[in-house]
C-alpha cells in the first residue's frame, strides 16, 4: 500500500475530528508548557545564583594575603590575561572632625576597575566612580547614618583627611579574617600612603582581583598553583568556590523544581494516554470498516499514529513556545505585583529538553491505546456491541511500557544526575500505580460480593455501576488517584519547603549584631534593646582562643608534619568559642554525648561542629589543647554537632560546657532584629552614646541579597505548582469523559423505562462521589507516604503533616469528580432520551 | 458453473466460562459465481454469524470456508483482509460509512487500498449511477439514511468484487427507500455480474434471489432454488 494513501487518509480522517483531539492537544500543551516554564525558571535561577556569586566576589578570582605578593607570585599573576585590580585593606580608627567622634573602620585602598560584577552602589551614584580619581572617600551607609554624615563632610584616616564623596550601600567581601563588623571606607589606593597607616607591624591585607577571559578555567589554574601560593600564605578564591557555597543553599529548591517538572510532564502524559484512548474508542467503528474493506492492521494503526504524532509535535511546539512565553512575559504582565525585579531569559536548553522529551514521552504514552488499533476486528461492523478485541500477547505494547519506564528514568537522570534517585522515583511511581489498581480491584470485588440487597435502589444502582461490565472503576481510580498522588505530594512538599524557607526569610531573621559588649554592660544593653521593642534574639558570650595542640602533639609539630591530614585553616584560625549547657534549635547532636556543665577538676568535654571535626581529623575522645589568651586548657572531644546552615543565627565550631570559661576574658554578642532603618538608626545612636566601645553591625544589606533570592523562590514554587495543578485537572477531565460513553447509554435506557431525572441524577451522584472520594483518599494516603520519603531522603527536611492542603485536596478532587461526572450526564437529564440516543448512537 | 464460496462442515461455538453456546453447526453449502442467494431465518438463528464467517471477519470453531479460491482458515488476519479487498464487497444494515470522509472518499477507499490510481472517475461514476452525482462532497451526517445506503452500495461495487455480502441492507430504511435501494442493488449486481449473498428476514427481498438458505437454531433447515 502506498505511503501517500496512508498519509492522505490520515489527513482526511482527522478533518472532522480535530476538535475531538483538543483534549489530547491541551494535555500535551499544558504538560510541555509547564515542563519548559519550570525548567527555564530553574535554569534562570541557577544562572541567577551564579550571577549572585559573581556579585558577591566581584571578580572571577581573588588572590589575597597579608603582605604584598612576592615577585615570583606577581609574575604568575601577571601572566593572567584580562583586567586586574589591586586592593589594600587595613583596620584603623577614623576621626570625624564635624562631630569630633572616632570610629574603628576598615579602610580599603582600591586601584583598577574592580568590581567587575555588580557595582559599588553609592549615593550619589557617581561617587562610586569619582573616588578613584578625586581625593574622596566612600563611607559605608551604616556609619553615615550613625554619625549623621553627609557627602562633603570630612573624615580623617591616619594623617590624611578626605572629603566624603558619598554613602556606600554595599560592600564586597573582606580580605582579612579579622573583624568583619567594622564599617568600610573606600579610597583610591594611590592616596593610601598619605595616611601613613601602613607601618611596620600593622595588620594589612593585600588583594588582587582578576576578570578572566571567557572560557578560562580558573579552577584548573588554581589547582596547579594553590600550593605555591599557599606556601607563601596567599589564598586563591575562584567564583566556583563561591558558587559552591551558594549552590548548597539552593539544592532543595532545585530538587523541588525538578520534581514539579516531572509531575507536570507525567500528568500531561496521563492526559495524553486517556485522551488518545477516548479518540481510539470513538474511531473503533471506522477502523473496523477499514479492516472490513481490506486494510491491514498495521496500516490502520499507521493512519492514527501519523495523526497523533503530527498533532503531538504541534502540541509540543506550542507547549514549548507557551512555556517560554509564560516564563519570559509573565513578569512583564504582572509588573508591579512581583516582589522583585526579574531578569528572565529564554532558555534554549529547557526548550530543547522539552521538545525532545515531550515528543518521546507523549508518543510512548499515546502508543499504548494506539497499538490496540492493530487488533480491531472487522467483525465490529456486524456486531454493535462487540466484546473487547483481545490480542494474545502484544510484545509491542510491552516495548512501549518499557520505553515509558526507560524514558522516565532517563528524564529523571537528566534532572538529578543520580541513577539511584531516578530508579527510586520510577519504582515509587510504579508502586503507586500498582496499589491504585489493586485498590480498584478490591473495591470492585467487595461491592459485588457484599452489596446489601436491602439498600435503596439509588444506592444499589450507583454502587453496582462500580463492578458492572464496562465499568470505569479501574481506569478512573488509577488516573484520578495517580493525579491526586502527584498533586497532593506536591502540595505537601511545597508546604514543607515554604515552611522551611520562611524560617530563613528576613521576616524572622536577625538583622543586627552588637559586638564587643563587656560582661557588665550586658544587662543594661538588653534593657535598651527591649525599650525599643526589639527582641533579644541571642545574647552569647564569646571567648577567643587558638589551638595549641591535639592528640598529644603540639601545633608546631603538626604544622611541620607533611603527612598530616588536618587542614591548615583549622589549625591557624583564631577560634571564637561560646559556652552554654544546651544545644540550640539549629544544632543536632550526631555523635557522642553532649556535656552541658563541668565541675572544677573534671575532664572538659567539648562539642565540635562536624565540619570542624573533619577538617581537624579528630575523633570522639581525642585530646585538644587550647591557648585561651595565655592560659592552656586541656579538653576532650565529647560530641559532634551538625549545624543547620539554613538559618542565620550565630554559629560556633567549638562549644564549651558551662563552668570553664566564665572567668576568661570575653565579650558578648547580642543579636536582634530591627523592623526598619529608622529604628535601627535611633537604636544605634543610643547604644553608641551609652556604650562607645560597642560596635553595631547592620546585617540588612547581606540579608537583602538573600531575601531577594528567597522571594523569587517562594513565588516560583507557588506559580509552578499552580501550573501542574491545571494539568492535573485536565487529566481528571479526560478520565471522566472516558467514562461518559458508558454512562450515557445506561442512563438513557433507565430514563426510557421510566426513571425520573432526580433518580438518574442521584444514581450518578452516588457513583461519582464514591469514585471521587475513593480515588482522592487512596491518592492522599500514597501522597503522605511519598512526601514523607521525599522529605526525609531527598530534601532532608523535617516532616510534619500539614492537614489543610490534604483536606482541601480531598474535597477538591471529590467535588471535581462529581462535578465533571454530573456535567457529563447533564445531557441525559435535560433532553429527551430519544434525542440523546440519536446523537450518541447515530 | 465455478464455485466462488464453499462452506464445509462449519460450526461456531462461543464459550462463556464453563458453558458452551453453539451458534452454528454442520453448515455445508457452496455458491456458484453469479448466483444471488438469500440467507433467511428468525433472530438468533445464526445468519449474521454465518455471514461473518463466510466473509472472513470471524474464525470458525470447526470446518472450512473457501472464498474466491482461498481457504480462509489457513490465512492470517492481514491475508484475509487482502482477499476481502480484492474480491469482496459489503453492505451493512447500519451503512458503516466512515463519518470523517465525504461520499466520494468513502467510495474510493477500497480502490485506494488496492493501490490504484485514477480512481476518482470510477468512484464518481458509481455515485452517479446510484443517483448521488450532486452529493459527492457531502459527509455521511449530511445525508439521509437512504442516501447513506446508496453510498454504501457504490462503495461495495467500487472494487468490482466477485462476491457481495449484504447484511439486512434495507433493515434500517422505510419501505419506499428500502425498495429503491433493493432495486439499485439488483441492477448494479446484474451489470457487474457479481455473486450476491443477502442476509435478511424480509421475505419479499429473499423472494427476488435465485436461492434461499433457511437457518434455524444454527442449522440449515432448507436450501432451495427460487428460480
Amino acid at each position: 500500500m502506498k505511503l501517500s494513501f496512508i498519509l492522505k487518509t490520515a489527513l482526511r480522517d482527522s478533518r472532522k475530528n480535530r476538535g475531538k483531539l483538543a483534549l489530547f492537544m491541551s494535555s500535551i500543551i499544558c504538560g510541555i508548557a509547564a515542563l519548559v516554564a519550570i525548567n527555564s525558571f530553574n535554569h534562570n535561577l541557577v544562572k541567577d545564583v551564579n550571577e549572585q556569586s559573581k556579585t558577591l566576589l566581584g571578580a572571577d578570582m581573588v588572590i589575597s594575603g597579608d603582605r604584598p605578593a612576592l615577585e615570583s607570585l606577581q609574575l604568575m599573576m601577571d601572566s593572567l590575561e584580562g583586567p586586574k585590580s589591586t586592593e589594600i585593606e587595613l583596620f584603623s580608627m577614623s576621626f570625624l572632625p564635624k562631630s569630633e567622634e572616632s570610629q574603628f573602620v576598615r579602610v580599603k585602598g582600591l586601584e583598577g576597575d574592580f568590581p567587575y560584577y555588580g557595582k559599588l552602589i553609592t549615593v550619589p551614584p557617581e561617587a562610586g566612580k569619582d573616588f578613584k580619581n578625586n581625593r574622596t572617600a566612600l563611607v559605608e551607609e551604616s556609619m553615615m547614618l550613625q554619625f549623621n554624615l553627609s557627602p562633603g563632610d570630612e573624615i580623617k584616616l591616619g594623617q590624611a583627611t578626605f572629603e566624603i564623596g558619598g554613602s556606600l550601600k554595599n560592600v564586597f567581601g573582606s580580605l582579612g579574617a579579622g573583624s568583619s563588623f567594622a564599617p568600610t571606607i573606600y579610597i583610591a589606593k594611590k592616596h593610601l600612603d598619605e595616611t601613613e597607616l601602613i607601618q611596620q607591624g600593622s595588620m594589612v591585607d593585600y588583594g588582587y582581583y582578576f576578570k578572566l577571559p571567557e572560557g578560562f578555567d580558573a579552577d584548573e589554574w588554581e589547582d596547579a598553583r594553590r600550593e605555591t601560593f599557599r606556601n607563601e600564605t596567599f589564598r586563591i578564591t575562584t567564583m566556583e568556590d563561591q558558587r559552591e557555597n551558594l549552590n548548597e543553599a539552593f539544592t532543595n529548591l532545585n530538587s523541588f523544581l525538578n520534581l514539579v517538572a516531572l509531575v507536570a510532564l507525567l500528568l500531561g502524559c496521563i492526559g495524553v494516554a486517556s485522551s488518545v484512548m477516548i479518540y481510539v474508542r470513538e474511531k473503533m467503528s471506522s477502523i473496523a470498516v477499514f479492516r472490513c474493506l481490506g486494510m491491514k492492521g498495521n496500516h490502520a494503526f499507521l493512519i492514527y499514529f501519523i495523526q497523533i504524532v503530527t498533532l503531538g509535535f504541534i502540541g509540543v511546539v506550542i507547549g514549548a513556545a507557551l512555556g517560554s512565553a509564560i516564563q519570559v512575559y509573565l513578569p512583564v504582565v504582572l509588573g508591579d505585583f512581583l516582589p522583585y525585579e526579574v531578569n528572565m531569559e529564554i532558555s534554549w536548553k529547557a526548550i530543547t529538553q522539552g521538545l525532545v522529551i515531550g515528543l518521546i514521552v507523549s508518543i510512548l504514552f499515546a502508543l499504548i491505546p494506539l497499538l490496540a488499533i492493530r487488533n480491531v476486528s472487522p467483525l465490529r461492523t456486524l456486531r454493535a456491541s462487540f466484546e473487547e478485541d483481545v490480542a494474545k500477547r502484544d510484545y509491542l505494547k510491552w516495548a512501549a511500557y518499557s520505553g515509558i519506564v526507560l524514558s522516565i528514568v532517563g528524564f529523571l537522570y537528566s534532572l538529578t544526575d543520580s541513577i539511584q534517585d531516578s530508579l527510586i522515583f520510577t519504582l515509587g511511581l510504579a508502586a503507586a500505580f500498582g496499589i491504585l489498581y489493586g485498590v480498584a480491584a478490591v473495591v470492585t470485588w467487595t461491592v459485588r460480593k457484599y452489596l446489601p440487597r436491602s439498600w435503596s435502589f439509588i444506592f444499589r444502582q450507583g454502587l453496582s455501576n462500580l463492578y458492572r461490565p464496562n465499568n470505569q472503576t479501574k481506569t478512573l481510580l488509577t488516573s484520578i488517584g495517580l493525579g491526586t498522588v502527584v498533586l497532593a505530594t506536591l502540595f505537601i512538599i511545597q508546604g514543607l519547603l515554604l515552611k522551611n524557607v520562611s524560617g530563613m526569610d528576613a521576616g524572622n531573621q536577625p538583622n543586627m549584631i552588637l559586638y564587643g559588649i563587656e560582661k557588665e554592660q550586658s544587662n543594661r544593653l538588653a534593657e535598651i534593646t527591649e525599650s525599643y521593642d526589639l527582641p533579644v534574639i541571642q545574647q552569647v558570650p564569646i571567648v577567643t582562643m587558638r589551638l595549641d595542640g591535639w592528640k598529644g602533639r603540639s601545633r608546631t609539630d603538626w604544622l611541620a608534619d607533611t603527612a598530616r591530614t588536618a587542614r591548615r585553616w583549622t589549625i591557624n584560625r583564631e577560634t571564637r568559642v561560646t559556652y552554654r549547657d544546651t544545644l540550640t534549635e539549629s544544632e543536632k547532636l550526631i555523635e557522642g554525648t553532649f556535656t552541658g556543665n563541668v565541675e572544677s577538676g573534671d575532664s572538659i568535654f567539648i562539642s565540635l561542629a562536624s565540619n570542624f571535626k573533619r577538617s581537624l581529623d579528630v575523633e570522639i575522645g581525642d585530646e585538644l589543647v587550647w591557648n585561651v589568651q595565655g592560659a592552656r586548657i586541656k579538653t576532650y572531644v565529647g560530641s559532634i554537632r551538625e549545624i543547620e546552615f539554613n538559618s542565620m543565627s550565630t554559629r560556633f565550631f567549638v562549644l564549651f560546657p558551662r563552668g570553664v570559661l566564665e572567668r576568661a576574658p570575653q565579650f558578648e554578642v547580642l543579636v536582634t532584629k530591627s523592623p526598619d532603618a529608622q529604628t535601627t538608626a535611633s537604636y544605634r545612636n543610643e547604644v553608641v552614646k551609652t556604650f562607645p566601645n560597642v560596635s553595631l553591625i547592620d546585617l540588612g544589606s547581606i540579608l537583602a541579597t538573600l531575601n531577594d533570592i528567597l522571594s523569587k523562590v517562594s513565588y516560583i514554587i507557588k506559580f509552578m505548582a499552580g501550573f501542574s495543578i491545571l494539568t492535573g485537572f485536565l487529566v481528571l477531565l479526560s478520565s471522566l469523559i472516558l467514562s461518559k460513553f458508558q454512562r450515557v447509554k445506561e442512563s438513557v435506557l433507565l430514563r426510557t423505562i421510566g426513571a425520573s431525572r432526580r433518580q438518574i441524577f442521584r444514581i450518578n451522584l452516588v457513583e461519582y462521589a464514591l469514585l471521587g472520594s475513593l480515588s482522592a483518599m487512596t491518592g492522599i494516603v500514597l501522597a503522605l507516604i511519598a512526601s514523607f520519603l521525599l522529605a526525609k531522603f531527598m530534601f532532608e527536611i523535617d516532616y510534619s503533616i500539614l492537614w489543610t492542603p490534604i483536606v482541601l485536596m480531598f474535597v477538591i478532587v471529590t467535588a471535581l469528580t462529581m462535578f465533571i461526572g454530573l456535567m457529563n450526564s447533564r445531557e441525559v437529564l435535560n433532553k429527551s432520551p430519544l434525542e440523546v440516543l440519536r446523537k450518541e448512537v447515530g | 458453473m465455478q464455485e466462488i464460496l464453499k462452506v464445509n462442515n462449519l460450526s461456531k461455538v462461543y464459550k462463556s466460562g464453563s458453558k458452551e453456546l453453539t451458534v452454528l453447526s454442520e453448515i455445508l453449502f457452496s455458491i456458484d459465481k453469479g448466483e444471488k442467494v438469500a440467507i433467511v431465518g428468525p433472530s438468533g438463528s445464526g445468519k449474521t454469524t454465518l455471514l461473518g464467517l463466510c466473509a472472513g471477519l470471524d474464525k470458525s470453531t470447526t470446518g472450512t470456508v473457501t472464498l474466491a479460491g482461498s481457504e480462509l482458515s489457513n490465512l492470517s488476519e492481514d491475508e484475509k483482509a487482502a482477499v476481502r479487498n480484492k474480491s469482496v464487497g459489503f453492505i451493512f444494515q447500519n451503512f458503516q460509512l466512515i463519518p470523517t470522509l465525504t461520499a466520494l472518499e468513502n467510495v474510493m477507499i477500497p480502490l485506494e487500498l488496492q493501490g490504484k490510481s485514477d480512481i476518482e472517475e470510477r468512484a464518481s461514476s458509481l455515485l452517479e449511477r446510484v443517483g448521488l452525482g450532486g452529493r459527492m462532497d457531502h459527509y455521511p451526517s449530511q445525508l439521509s439514511g437512504g442516501e447513506q445506503q446508496r453510498v454504501s452500495l457504490a462503495r461495495a461495487f467500487s472494487n468490482a468484487p466477485q462476491i457481495l455480502f449484504a447484511d439486512e441492507p434495507t433493515g434500517n430504511l422505510d419501505d419506499d427507500t428500502g425498495g429503491k435501494v433493493e432495486q439499485l442493488l439488483f441492477e448494479l449486481n446484474e451489470q457487474e455480474g457479481t455473486t450476491l449473498i443477502i442476509v435478511t428476514h424480509d421475505g419479499e427481498l429473499a423472494a427476488k434471489t435465485d436461492r434461499i438458505i433457511k437457518l434455524r437454531g444454527g442449522k440449515i433447515i432448507e436450501d432451495k432454488s427460487n428460480k
